[in-house]
C-alpha cells in the first residue's frame, strides 16, 4: 500500500511520517514517532487512555486518522511540563495521589488540561464531565477530581 | 495527605514505635514518571522490524479438532510464520508446576481438542497487525463439537462430559487422595444436633473480569549472546520468566525479562497469557515479536476471577453463639487449573471467618467446566467466601434476634483461640474493629458490647483442639464415596491430621478400574499435651459460653484401636518450608 506523507507539530516541534491511509494517530505517534505517552487501551474510543490535544481540543487518537492531522498541532502529556518545571496539574496529581498504576494518567492530564485552558474555575461537576471519557481502574476518581480542582486554583494553571 | 491512627494498644508487639513511613504521607518514587508520561510499560518500546502476533481462537466451548489447514494463511501478504501446537516445545503446562503443585494440563496452542470458547489454536506472525488479522481469517479448522458442561455441580455429577482429560472426573485432586480439600475440627454433626437453630444458605458468585486499562501483552526480541529480551506485562516477573522458559524449552538464563511496571493487573497478569508465544515467535522468526491482546480478547478470554458456589450451614444457639459451621464450596476453574487449585487452599485457610466456633468442617471443590479458565484476582478464594459468611452472619443475627454488630462481637476470635487449622489466633482485633466502626457510624452498642476486648476471654478452653471426626469421603476416582460416613475420631489435642504416605494408586479413575487401596490416615498418638493456656480473664459473655466440643459427652466409640506411639507432631511454624508444604500438602510428606 502506498504510504502518504504527513507533517504536524508535536508538542511544539515539527514531525513527519509516512503513514497508511487508515492508520490512526495513536499508531503513528507510538510506532512511527516513538511518542509513548498516549496509550492503547481499547482501540474503540471508550477508555480515553489515548487522549491527545489537536489544536487544543481533546481527541481520541485511536479513532483519529493520522492524515487528518496534517499541518495541525498535536499535544500529549509529554508536552505538559515546561522543561524541568512541572505543570500545576502534574504537581497536583502527585500531591493528591491521583495515580496508581499510572496507565490512565497521561490521558487524564490531557483531558484536564483542555478543561483548564477554557475554564480556570471549574465546578466539581464540570471536572467530572471533563474526565467522563477517561476510565481509571485502580485509584478511583475522587483523588483525580480533587487534584484537578486543586490545580485550577494554582498559579500557571492555564499555561499551555 | 491523610494520616492514620496507630492502635499500639492492640499491636504493641508487632510494630516498632518509631515508624518512619507507616501512617505518614510519603511521595511515591514512580509518581514523577506517571505524571510526565515517561513511565515505560511493556508496549512503550520501539523495535526496528517489529512483527505482530495474533491468535486464531476456538469458536466452540468444547470440540474435537479434526484438522487444521494453515496453508492459505502462510501464503498471505506479510505473514512471516504460523505457529501450531506442534511448534511449542513443551505444549502442556500448569502454572503451579513451578512449585510442584498439580499436573500439567494446559497447552499453549490446542492440539486435539478445544475446551473453552476462545482457546488459542493457531498463532499468526506478520509484519503488521492488519496483515496478521487478515491472515487469521484464512486458517481453516475443522471441529467436531462435543457435549458441554457449564455448571460446577453438574460437572461433578456422574456422566458429565470430561472437560480436561488430565482430570477425568472434572475435579482437581488434593493430596493424591481426595476430589476436594478438607478441613475438620470437632464434630459438626453433633454440633448441629445440639443447636437450637440450624440454617443453610446457598451463595452464588459471578466471574469477574479484571479489565485492566492496559491489556495483556509482551514484546520479545532476540538479544545479544543468543538471549531474548522480553518486555512483559507480568505481575510476577520471575514467575512468568520460569513459566516461559519451561514452555519454550530454554534455560531461564537465556531470557532477560524487563517489567514490573504494570498498567493495572489485579491478578489478571499472572497467567503468562502472552509471554511464551511471543518468545517462541522471536525464536522462530529471529525478529522482535509483539503479542498484545486487544480489548475484546482481554474481556472475553483474559482469565477472570472464578465464580464460586458456596453453601454455608450453621448451628446456632438462641443466645447467639454459633456452635457448628460446615461449608461446602465449588470453584469454577473453567477448562484448566491455572490458580484455582490454590484458591481453594486459601478458601480453606479462611474458614470459618474471624469467629471462634467449636465445630468446623469444610469441603472445598475445584470443578472443571467448559468456561474460560479463571485465575487470581484480589483475594481470590477469600473474597467470595467472606461475602457468603458475612451475609450468613447477618441472617444468623436476625434469627437470634440480636444486633448484627453485637452478634459479631459475641462470636469474634479472641487472642489465644484455637483456629480449625490448629494455630492459635494472635493479635486479634475484630472486636475493636466492630467497636470503632459502630462508633464512627453512630451505631448504638450496649455497654456490655463496648466493654469487650480481644485481649481477654479467649484461650483457655477455647484454645484447645477438640476431638475431631474425620472421614475418607470423596476419594479420587470414587464418586460413590462422596456420601461416606465418619471413619475415625482423633483425640482432643491432635495438632495435625496425618495422612499415610501411600496415596491412591495411579490409574484409578472414574469409569475405570476401582482402586485396590483407599486413602487412609496415619494412626495418631492419643495425647499430645497442648501448650499451657495463656492467662484467662472472664468476661460477661463467658458465663453463657458453652463447653467446647472436647468437653461434650463422649461420642460414638472410636472405630480404631488405641494406636501405637507415633512421633510427636512437629512444632508449629509460622514461616518457611514447613508452613508452605503444609499449605500445598503434596510436598515433603
Amino acid at each position: 500500500m502506498a504510504k502518504t506523507p504527513v507533517q504536524f507539530r508535536l508538542n511544539g516541534s515539527d514531525r513527519a511520517a509516512f503513514v497508511d491511509a487508515p492508520e490512526t494517530l495513536l499508531n503513528t505517534l507510538r510506532r512511527g514517532l516513538g511518542e509513548f505517552a498516549p496509550k492503547y487501551g481499547c482501540g474503540q474510543g471508550t477508555c480515553g487512555v489515548c487522549t491527545v490535544l489537536v489544536d487544543g481540543e481533546p481527541v481520541l487518537s485511536c479513532l483519529t486518522l493520522s492524515v487528518a492531522c496534517e499541518g495541525r498541532h498535536v499535544e500529549t502529556a509529554s508536552g505538559l511540563a515546561d522543561g524541568p518545571e512541572l505543570h500545576p496539574l502534574q504537581a497536583a496529581f502527585m500531591d493528591h495521589f491521583a495515580a496508581q498504576c499510572g496507565f490512565c494518567t497521561p490521558g487524564m492530564l490531557t483531558a484536564a488540561r483542555a478543561l483548564l485552558a477554557k475554564n480556570l474555575s471549574p465546578t466539581r461537576d464540570e471536572v467530572i464531565e471533563a474526565i467522563s471519557g477517561n476510565i481509571c481502574r485502580c485509584t478511583g476518581y475522587e483523588p483525580i477530581v480533587t487534584a484537578i480542582l486543586a490545580a485550577a486554583n494554582a498559579p500557571g494553571a492555564r499555561r499551555a | 495527605m491523610a494520616t492514620m491512627e496507630m492502635r499500639k494498644d492492640l499491636f504493641a508487639d508487632e510494630r516498632d514505635d518509631n515508624l518512619n513511613v507507616v501512617g505518614k504521607g510519603l511521595q511515591r518514587q514512580d509518581m514523577p514518571g506517571h505524571v510526565t508520561g515517561r513511565t515505560r510499560y511493556f508496549d512503550d518500546h520501539g523495535f526496528e522490524g517489529l512483527l505482530h502476533l495474533k491468535i486464531v481462537r476456538s469458536p466452540h466451548a468444547h470440540a474435537r479438532i479434526r484438522s487444521i489447514d494453515v496453508s492459505a494463511a502462510e501464503r498471505a501478504p506479510g505473514v512471516k510464520r504460523v505457529l501450531r501446537g506442534a511448534d511449542v516445545p513443551v505444549n502442556k503446562n500448569t502454572l503451579l508446576s513451578l512449585i510442584n503443585f498439580g499436573k500439567d494440563d494446559e497447552p499453549s496452542l490446542a492440539v486435539d481438542k478445544v475446551r473453552y470458547k476462545g482457546e488459542p489454536v493457531v498463532a499468526i506472525i506478520a509484519e503488521s497487525e492488519a496483515q496478521a488479522l487478515a491472515a487469521r481469517k484464512l486458517v481453516r479448522i475443522d471441529y467436531d463439537p462435543l457435549p458441554t458442561v457449564f455448571d460446577v455441580e453438574e460437572a461433578l455429577a456422574p456422566g458429565a462430559p470430561t472437560v480436561n482429560e488430565t482430570y477425568p472426573g472434572n475435579y482437581f485432586e488434593y493430596h493424591e487422595r481426595f476430589d476436594h480439600q478438607k478441613l475438620r475440627f470437632g464434630d459438626v454433626e453433633r454440633g448441629f444436633a445440639s443447636a437450637d437453630i440450624v440454617m443453610e444458605h446457598r451463595y452464588q458468585m459471578s466471574p469477574i473480569e479484571h479489565a485492566p486499562t492496559e491489556t495483556n501483552g509482551t514484546i520479545a526480541a532476540p538479544d545479544q549472546n543468543g538471549r531474548y529480551l522480553v518486555h512483559s506485562c507480568a505481575q510476577g516477573l520471575f514467575f512468568s520468566l520460569d513459566t516461559t522458559a519451561k514452555i519454550v524449552g530454554l534455560p531461564s538464563n537465556m531470557l532477560h525479562f524487563v517489567g514490573g511496571t504494570v498498567g493495572g493487573g489485579f491478578g489478571g497478569k499472572v497467567d503468562s497469557l502472552t509471554e511464551p508465544l511471543a518468545v517462541l515467535g522471536a525464536m522462530m522468526t529471529g525478529k522482535p515479536v509483539r503479542f498484545v491482546l486487544d480489548r475484546e480478547e482481554e474481556m472475553l478470554y483474559g482469565s477472570p476471577r472464578g465464580a464460586e458456589r458456596i453453601y454455608v450451614k450453621d448451628g446456632l444457639m438462641r443466645d447467639g453463639r454459633i456452635v457448628a459451621r460446615y461449608i461446602r464450596s465449588y470453584f469454577d476453574a473453567g477448562a484448566y487449573t491455572r490458580l484455582s487449585s490454590y484458591a481453594a487452599i486459601k478458601c480453606t485457610a479462611h474458614v470459618p471467618g474471624p469467629y471462634w466456633i467449636p465445630n468446623v468442617a469444610s469441603d472445598i471443590h475445584v470443578a472443571y467446566t467448559n468456561r474460560c479458565p479463571s485465575t487470581a484476582m484480589r483475594g481470590f478464594g477469600v473474597t467470595a467466601v467472606d461475602f457468603a459468611l458475612e451475609v450468613q452472619m447477618d441472617r444468623l443475627a436476625e434469627a437470634a434476634n440480636m444486633d448484627p454488630m453485637e452478634f459479631r462481637i459475641l462470636n469474634a476470635y479472641r487472642d489465644g483461640d484455637m483456629k480449625p487449622h490448629r494455630r492459635a489466633a494472635k493479635n486479634t482485633a475484630l472486636i475493636e474493629c466492630v467497636q470503632v466502626a459502630a462508633e464512627t457510624a453512630n451505631w448504638p452498642l450496649s455497654e456490655q458490647a463496648r466493654r469487650q476486648t480481644s485481649h481477654t476471654g479467649g484461650a483457655g478452653e477455647r484454645g484447645q483442639v477438640p476431638a475431631t471426626v474425620i472421614d475418607t469421603k470423596g476419594q479420587i476416582g470414587r464418586p460413590d464415596t462422596r456420601a461416606g460416613t465418619a471413619t475415625q475420631t482423633l483425640p482432643a489435642g491432635t495438632m495435625r491430621i496425618p495422612l499415610s504416605k501411600q496415596p491412591v494408586m495411579d490409574g484409578s479413575r472414574d469409569g475405570r478400574a476401582a482402586p485396590t487401596q483407599v486413602p487412609r490416615y496415619e494412626q495418631v498418638s492419643p495425647a499430645i499435651t497442648p501448650p499451657a493456656p495463656p492467662p484467662y480473664t472472664s468476661s460477661p459473655y463467658q458465663s453463657t459460653t458453652s463447653p467446647p466440643a472436647s468437653q461434650l459427652p463422649p461420642g460414638p466409640p472410636m472405630p480404631a484401636p488405641v494406636p501405637p506411639p507415633a512421633p510427636a507432631a512437629p512444632t508449629q511454624t509460622q514461616h518457611g518450608a514447613v508452613r508452605f508444604s503444609s499449605v500445598f500438602g503434596t510436598r515433603r510428606r
